[in-house]
């Protein structure tokens, strides 16, 4: 064994030597190709608008100035949208969590007597659905079009962060279930001083997923409440700085009479950023909880 | 509880066969009374919408309802059928998802696996953490930095120009050529680095006396990758690819609806935005959910027959 690992540390084959080097310029592009645009935006948001236009700017600002910020904060409906995506995510999360832990508690005790039904009933939902326009129809018809609260109840249960949290409460010691049954705990005791407080890390998972895609939806926005300006979010509200900038198309001439320093792009990669400011600041410290969630799932979504 | 008393439950516990009985019923009224409610509003909000596919078969005006509306047959599938622009909506959607499917999981695969050859854990931590970052940005973010990217004064036409290649920059977005590839690269760009965290957790898997051995077979770096790394993951890669055959159809809404424009609408439209166009913006809700209907028969047979081929090949069921 010893020798073998001398062996192996003494001489690296010039195949090896070949392989090592090709696999580190893959990594060095592969971090490049990721980082880059999201640097360049950052410079841009940094850099006077008008001085962008020329192009040239790559990862550092050139005419440094902070006007895209100030602007975008005096934007009203850019306001609105920020306390409307920070509300819809607490609350939409929260709700979210609440519900699908009931749900995969109850699927996960072995006496229930509907277990199979009910989690049949949820399965099919991750197969089959209605559909944008009976959707459409149906959320209008129950007056939660032009609401906050579309953003919240009609995708609250999600079947697959269900089988999720099922999966890792099934992985609990039973033991612990039945003694505190014994001692005449009822199911909602047991769920919440027993199982709950030992699933907080699968907990935290969901509440990841869920919350990331409370932050980055639009489509809702857009579709059910276009005609309310007062639930926008910040994720439709960028989406209009960015096709107010593509309408106008490249050409510098139309940007060139844009008022004072800012431009639609340089407002927009400002917006960009305080947009995914919130999210960057907080993966890299969640990394083991959806490493866990997406292992337990099997499942990627 | 006595040992004997014990190991009875245990072996129970597996699959108990409990009879529905008052005394059960009474006991486990917590229980049935939350399923109730979560029942309730699973139907309302994921089943009753499947009642709104009658009016696939109707002239569903909103004025007379579901229940007065007049009834076509298949009238509306007939029309969709005939129409040229869903024909070609299909074939985008089709093309895009597996282009997207393919490119996808090829370089998730890859990066796996090169990432797992990086010997210092903290260089390969710090490429990780990079890796997921795309993951977390909005479809809207992406687009915009795509836009930067791509456009005139962008860096993709400047490395270009300045390699030689090109004397003039293109505009990405005008060609239509250039929308099936913009559209994949996006795809590869946000989701390899999180693809491949079950890629990654399954080569841990693997057991390390089997690279011990091609060692001592005095296989390199890259024969162990190809004997050892991709047989150990291959269950992995055949259940991911199966479970995302299904998904194929649905590969294709936000990056398309984002990036499209009038100058590559005939390859950058899917069923999806097809849906929302006639439905929503022209009010036509019959074509709409005729088209939707589709969509979910085609992607149920695809799941269906991805299930089987698993079942056959051994693999555990995808449901």
């Amino acid at each position: 064994m010893e020798n073998n690992v001398k062996r192996k540390k003494k001489k690296t084959s010039a195949a090896d030597m070949a392989f090592i080097i090709f696999n580190s310029l893959f990594m060095i592009l592969f971090v490049a190709i990721t980082l880059y645009p999201v640097l360049n935006t950052l410079a841009i948001s940094f850099n006077d608008g008008t001085d962008a236009l020329r192009g040239g700017i790559y990862l550092w600002p050139r005419k440094f100035t902070l006007k895209n910020y100030t602007t975008v904060l005096q934007k009203n409906n850019l306001i609105t949208g920020a306390y409307i995506t920070v509300a819809r995510t607490v609350i939409g999360t929260a709700s979210a969590l609440i519900v699908n832990a009931i749900l995969a508690f109850i699927v996960s005790q072995k006496r229930f007597l509907f277990r199979r039904q009910l989690s049949l009933f949820w399965v099919v939902t991750m197969y089959v659905n209605g559909g944008l326009i009976p959707n459409f129809l149906l959320l209008k018809g129950l007056h939660l079009t032009n609401s906050f609260w579309v953003y919240v109840i009609p995708g609250m249960v999600s079947a697959f962060n269900m089988l999720v949290i099922r999966t890792y409460m099934n992985g609990l010691p039973e033991s612990l279930v039945e003694s505190a049954q014994l001692d005449g705990a009822g199911y909602t005791t047991i769920f919440l001083k027993i199982v709950s407080p030992l699933c907080k890390p699968v907990y935290a998972t969901v509440a990841l997923f869920v919350a990331v895609g409370q932050w980055n939806s639009w489509f809702d926005a857009m579709l059910y409440n276009r005609m309310s300006e007062q639930y926008t979010t910040l994720q439709y509200e960028l989406m209009k700085l960015l096709s107010s900038v593509t309408n106008q198309g490249a050409s510098a001439e139309s940007m060139k009479n844009a008022v004072g320093a800012v431009t639609p792009t340089s407002v927009r990669a400002a917006a960009t950023i305080i947009t995914m400011l919130p999210i960057i600041c907080i993966y890299p410290f969640l990394q083991k909880y959806f490493v866990t969630g997406l292992t337990l799932g099997g499942v990627k979504e | 509880m006595s040992a004997k008393a014990k190991k009875r439950k245990e072996n129970t516990s597996a699959e108990p066969k409990v009879k529905i009985t008052v005394k059960e019923l009474k006991r486990q009224k917590v229980l049935l009374f939350w399923s109730a409610i979560i029942v309730i509003y699973g139907f309302i909000f994921y089943y009753l919408p499947l009642g709104g596919w009658v009016m696939a078969f109707q002239n569903y005006k909103p004025a007379k309802g579901l229940l007065h509306s007049e009834f076509v047959g298949l009238d509306k599938f007939k029309r969709l059928f005939s129409d040229e622009t869903f024909l070609r909506v299909i074939r985008n959607t089709l093309a895009m998802g597996i282009i997207n499917l393919v490119a996808t999981f090829v370089m998730a695969i890859l990066f796996a696996i090169l990432l797992n050859e990086i010997r210092q854990r903290r260089t390969k931590k710090v490429i990780q953490t990079v890796s997921y970052l795309p993951h977390f940005l909005s479809w809207i973010i992406v687009t915009g930095i795509l836009h930067d990217v791509l456009s005139g004064t962008g860096i993709v036409n400047e490395v270009l120009m300045n390699l030689h290649l090109i004397d003039k920059s293109i505009d990405f977005f005008a060609h239509p050529s250039y929308f099936w590839p913009i559209v994949a690269f996006a795809n590869v760009w946000k989701e390899t680095g999180w693809n491949a965290i079950i890629y990654l957790s399954a080569i841990t898997a693997i057991d390390p006396s089997l690279y011990e051995a091609a060692a001592i077979d005095g296989a390199g770096r890259m024969k162990k990758i190809l004997h050892v790394t991709l047989p150990g993951i291959k269950p992995t890669i055949i259940i991911l690819l199966l479970m995302n055959v299904g998904n194929v159809l649905n590969a294709g809404f936000e990056i398309q609806y984002l990036l499209g424009n009038g100058l590559v609408q005939s390859v950058s439209q899917t069923i999806d935005i097809y849906v929302l166009k006639w439905g929503i913006s022209q009010g036509d809700y019959s074509i709409g959910t005729a088209a939707g209907i589709f969509k979910s028969i085609v992607s149920i047979i695809l799941i269906v027959i991805a299930n089987q081929i698993a079942k056959r090949n051994g693999e555990e069921r995808l449901y």
